[in-house]
């Protein structure tokens, strides 16, 4: 099998700033000493496979992989979908994404969420799927609402899922979070704004996609979530360069 | 006229949150979900080598433990190979290489169970010495931190190791290298990892 190819160095200017004051828990998790950057091996190029072994066919249904037969859970009913691919635009086949989400009403089922809004029996709140060979994935679930954090006094996350994505190698690894089109509280979040360029940041808002809801049942966002391409291995066995 | 370049753009990280575990490792959110839950088993029970435990603490830069971190393993089985199309060879038969674990909500303390791995390929012919390579997300990390957990008993292998040796301050190398401690029933390793302070963990832009 030959050699992968190594990553594109990651672009940190697009992605958030370790220690960003207004997020206020970043203040004593963020690194003070700059990050050793590291040419990648095999261990950064490399990463693990999943297959359809790991996970239930309904894993991706989160109207229906907590709800108890015959009930549903209470909230807009949505499609969430897109296509992972890198840099490249190629796509990124067979890839795990995981995602995890507050109810309707914006709480989580998670024993240290004492948020006062109730929880739903019917949403458990997480869902995976494995990407086509097109790299494409769906989920169905509730739109999630937003809801209030301890941060600054009056702090509201707006409503997203969290999500998570492999790649092809660990280097890869990546987790963010999919935000909505129109939410007006996605330029007041200091979580958001954690990122300092304003294209970064539209990327991470899903749009509404008329041309995927299924009429009478569901309204449908596309998210496509982009990883870090490989280049091609030119050249560098070549022994003048070494 | 200029030719564009096309290329897409990475897709911009966000931290992984307070309940990370909702999504990541429902079980411990006190809710079972699915069928499995992934990551719990490293190496499978086929792995040929020296069965070991890695336990630890996250750190904050109070010094406090931190209670809400999950944090994955990728490594190579006894002989150096990933359980990858291009990881150098066959695994064993249930050899994954991935784990993930989540700090104890009470303690912070986070621990599995593996093989120790053998020694990698390097980039330009010089082995790795043998490590894990660790990714750590949590509420109030905005981009998951990369690092790589070394063996004490492999001090030979680890004075020439390219990586280790790509950091200029030699004392911080010794962020990297854990400790082993011959009691109990299994050779543990601790690895402690500091986010921020005058000892702190050396983390990678990889």
């Amino acid at each position: 099998m030959t050699k992968p190819g190594e990553f594109y160095p990651r672009n940190r200017d697009i992605h958030p700033v370790s220690l960003s004051p207004g997020y206020k828990s970043s203040v004593t998790r963020s690194p003070r000493l700059a990050l050793v950057s590291l040419q990648s091996t095999i261990s950064e190029q490399t990463g693990p496979v999943f297959g359809a072994d790991d996970i239930d066919a309904g894993d991706n249904d989160l109207l229906t992989n907590y709800a108890a037969p015959g009930q549903s859970p209470i909230g807009e009913r949505i499609i969430l979908h897109g296509h992972v691919l890198d840099e490249n635009a190629r796509p990124v086949p067979n890839t795990l994404v995981e995602i995890w989400q507050a109810n309707a009403g914006g709480r989580y089922r998670h024993k240290k969420d004492t948020y006062l809004a109730p929880i739903d029996p019917n949403f458990g709140g997480c869902g995976r799927t494995l990407t086509d060979e097109n790299g494409y994935f769906f989920f169905r679930t509730v739109k999630p609402g937003a809801y209030p954090w301890r941060n600054h006094a009056n702090n509201w996350r707006p409503a997203h899922i969290h999500v998570s994505i492999f790649g092809s190698g660990f280097a890869q690894r990546l987790i963010t979070q999919c935000y909505f089109e129109g939410d007006p509280l996605i330029p007041l979040c200091p979580i958001v704004q954690t990122i300092p360029d304003q294209n970064a940041i539209e990327q991470l808002v899903a749009r509404l996609d008329l041309n995927a809801t299924i009429p009478l049942d569901s309204v449908a966002y596309k998210f496509d979530i982009i990883l870090r391409g490989r280049r091609s291995t030119l050249f560098e066995n070549r022994p003048e360069g070494n | 006229m200029v030719q564009a370049l096309k290329y897409l753009s990475e897709t911009a990280s966000q931290t992984a949150g307070p309940y990370v575990h909702i999504g990541l490792s429902p079980g411990a959110a006190g809710f079972d979900i699915y069928r499995q839950e992934l990551g719990h088993d490293i190496c499978g029970p086929n792995a040929k080598g020296e069965r070991i435990r890695v336990t630890g603490v996250i750190i904050d830069g109070t010094g406090a433990a931190i209670k809400d971190a999950m944090l994955e393993v990728w490594q190579a089985n006894a002989d150096g190979v990933y359980a990858h199309p291009g990881g150098g060879g066959p695994v064993e038969d249930g050899f994954r290489g991935w784990g993930r674990v989540i700090t104890d909500f009470e303690t912070g303390e986070w621990t599995f169970e593996t093989v120790k791995p053998g020694k990698t390929a390097g980039s330009a012919g010089a082995p790795q010495a043998p490590h894990l390579n660790l990714w750590i997300v949590a509420r109030g990390i905005n981009v998951g931190l990369n690092t790589r957990m070394y063996f004490a008993d492999e001090a030979e292998a680890n004075t020439i190791d390219p990586v280790l040796n790509l950091i200029e301050w030699e004392s911080r190398r010794a962020t990297l290298i854990a400790d082993r401690d011959v009691l109990g029933d299994l050779p543990t390793y601790r690895f402690d990892i500091r986010l921020q302070g005058g000892i702190e963990t050396v983390f990678f832009d990889v």
